[in-house]
């Protein structure tokens, strides 16, 4: 278990406030103009060297897509964008970062800035966090008032300005073309890569987009030293998370821990278990709902990081763990994940706006039971049509949870179309 | 569903942003290249449904499309692709309620059954007092709180049939709660008690640390409200 020594977030339940004066006191704004001294590309090499993967989901090494940006900044300007448009089913940690540490994001948004040579940042926060954007938009003034952000900022010699853009609620602004498309203030459909934003992003200049929790936890990477952060976790795998725990549990909580804790762990310790006891758990759904269900004999020894996950055939995703002890009729659960992917189709490709559809239909007989066997086979056929054959990983992210039920809970559909075709009979 | 049948019937002849908010308007413009006008368009469509009691007339889309130098239809294209713009009236206060799967697990069913037995609506309704809009809406990032709603702005959190009631009852009488969990509980800590955090020691200066830790138990923080 993670020592309170070594957490990043220490005000993440907002017990203290959320101002400059306290953030200061908990060491954020300490020295900044240290860390940017540095220069450009040692801050790139200390993040690389601290294992740093991408927090939004698809865990890609932050060191490693920083060094995309362009090394000199040409007749275009570079941007760095930040995504809160935090709306992946199970997952709010971006929120707490938002309203109790926002100091600890901004700071981050300057050195990441200045790292990949942008003078100008955006952070796109999803528009439903009205309250949210209030605060981060208080933190970001008291910011410039006190030479934190702006020209020179914080005395270190670099032009940093940072702005709050809303969306206005569209699931699929959390992908990070449609990101831009939307901050250039169009519908929110993904573009075709390449090229990609470190290319061709915003205004078509050199972008990088980054989750919040990621771009947060730099500086005290950078205080602290990229080889105490690697020292966390597991090779590969290293650092600190905050995981979010909800569903069936006893006591639904945020909560930031040591990558590649045990999953078994993390529930027991933190959210008081699940209702019932262990033995009462019948699935997770460990990384948000994109990510493919674990049943219990998995969840028993699985360890909570990327490579553990993916081992297993699911994925550490945003780390939205969602619980369902043994009262939840699974096959629902899924289906009205699956019209969760329909409702927030962008409806750009045609597997994905037909194929969610489908597939939501689909599940929707199979709460019932109305179907034929053969049909769980063309159900996961079609997943694998939809999946990969879109611009965006939307698709993926409708057709994985389905292919999970079935791998893992093949008996139970087929139980219930049992169940169903009895009971028509007997009519 | 098709466009047509999701704007209103009936139109105001006239829209103008106040004079307060042409201000705001400058200042949102002030955030993004000059050439760059329609990156304001949200921004300004959000100013512009809050001006017009939570919706958007037509005549607004031709405002917002003039100030952010846009083809109207293009406007009308964003204000109908994001959930958040409502192109028909709304009542005073407009429940958002989370029906999906974390929300659903923890009963969001009984949120909804306890609106629907006090006023009579489903999502996509107004009350027949008109003071009350449903929409269910796909998941408002608060899982670990859930199940919740969002009422015009702010969000309410931990609910069950009870406080949603009790929460309906005080809104009718326009006595409108603090934002946050209805069952008093901080942020997304765990209860009863915190698991960690409890000994908060600032790694170079433990001294400064302990001046600024607080007891969770006894604090509130600033932007939690309780009922």
């Amino acid at each position: 278990m993670l020592s309170d020594k070594d957490r990043i977030f220490t005000n993440i339940y907002g017990w203290q406030g959320a101002d400059l004066t306290a953030a200061k006191e908990r060491g954020d704004w300490d020295n900044t103009k240290a860390l940017i001294k540095l220069g450009h590309d040692e801050v790139v090499e200390k993040v690389k060297a601290s294992g740093l993967r991408g927090r939004g989901g698809a865990g890609f090494p932050t060191g490693l897509k920083w060094s995309f940006m362009p090394k000199e900044v040409k007749d275009r300007p570079h941007y760095l964008v930040v995504n809160a448009d935090e709306s992946e089913p199970g997952t709010c940690k971006d929120r707490d970062i938002i309203r109790h540490e926002p100091h600890k994001l901004i700071e981050g948004c300057l050195i990441a800035g200045f790292a990949m040579r942008a003078n100008a940042g955006y952070i796109y926060i999803r528009g439903e966090f009205v309250n949210e954007a209030r605060a981060l938009q208080n933190a970001i003034d008291e910011a410039y008032e006190a030479g934190l952000l702006g020209k020179n900022a914080a005395k270190s010699g670099w032009d940093f300005d940072l702005y709050l853009h809303r969306g206005a609620g569209a699931y699929i602004c959390g992908e990070e073309t449609a990101l831009i498309e939307s901050l250039e203030g169009k519908k929110g459909q993904p573009r075709l890569k390449p090229p990609f934003p470190a290319g061709s992003g915003l205004y078509g200049c050199p972008t990088t987009v980054n989750n919040v929790e990621t771009i947060a936890v730099v500086p005290t990477i950078l205080r602290r030293g990229a080889s105490w952060f690697s020292g966390l976790g597991r090779e590969g795998n290293s650092g600190s998370k905050l995981f979010c725990i909800s569903g069936h549990v006893n006591n639904p909580c945020n909560v930031e821990e040591e990558m590649g804790i045990p999953l078994k762990e993390l529930i027991e310790k933190h959210a008081g278990g699940i209702r019932g006891g262990w033995d009462n758990l019948l699935a997770v759904i460990p990384g948000g709902s994109s990510t493919p269900l674990l049943p219990k004999s998995i969840c028993d020894t699985v360890l909570m990081d990327f490579d553990s996950l993916k081992a297993e055939g699911t994925g550490l995703g945003t780390a939205g763990v969602i619980v369902m002890d043994k009262s939840t009729d699974i096959i629902k659960a899924i289906a009205r994940i699956s019209y969760f992917y329909k409702h927030e189709s962008c409806g750009q490709c045609t597997p994905c706006r037909e194929g969610t559809g489908w597939m939501y239909r689909m599940m929707d007989r199979l709460v019932k039971g109305d179907a034929d066997i053969e049909e769980i086979d063309t159900l996961h056929d079609v997943t694998k049509q939809v999946e990969g054959h879109t611009i965006c990983a939307l698709g993926d992210a409708a057709a994985w949870p389905i292919q999970g039920l079935i791998r893992h809970f093949r008996p139970e559909i087929e139980k219930r179309i049992t169940a169903w075709r009895a009971a028509a009979v007997a009519e | 569903m098709s466009i047509s049948r999701r704007i209103a019937d009936e139109q105001p002849d006239h829209f103008a942003f106040s004079a307060e908010n042409k201000k705001l308007i400058k200042a949102i413009m002030a955030k993004y290249p000059k050439e760059r006008k329609a990156s304001a368009v949200l921004p300004l469509l959000d100013l512009a449904q809050r001006q017009h009691d939570n919706w958007l007339p037509m005549k607004a889309i031709e405002a917002v499309a003039e100030a952010c130098d846009m083809p109207e239809i293009r406007v009308l294209e964003v204000a109908s692709f994001y959930t958040m713009f409502n192109l028909k009236p709304v009542g005073k206060y407009f429940i958002q309620a989370c029906g999906t799967t974390p929300c659903w697990l923890r009963g969001s069913n009984e949120v909804m059954r306890c609106i629907k037995d006090k006023l009579g609506i489903s999502s996509g309704q107004t009350s027949a007092c008109g003071k009350f809009s449903l929409l269910e809406v796909e998941c408002l990032g608060a899982c670990v709180n859930a199940p919740m709603v969002q009422i015009n702005d702010d969000y309410y959190e931990d609910l069950d049939y009870m406080s949603m009631s009790v929460l309906i009852d005080r809104l009718d009488a326009d006595d409108v709660p603090a934002a946050g969990s209805l069952r008093g509980r901080q942020g997304s800590q765990p209860e009863p008690a915190p698991t960690s955090l409890t000994n908060v020691v600032d790694f170079k200066d433990a001294s400064t640390a302990k001046k600024t830790k607080s007891s969770p138990k006894t604090t509130k923080g600033k932007g939690d409200g309780h009922a």
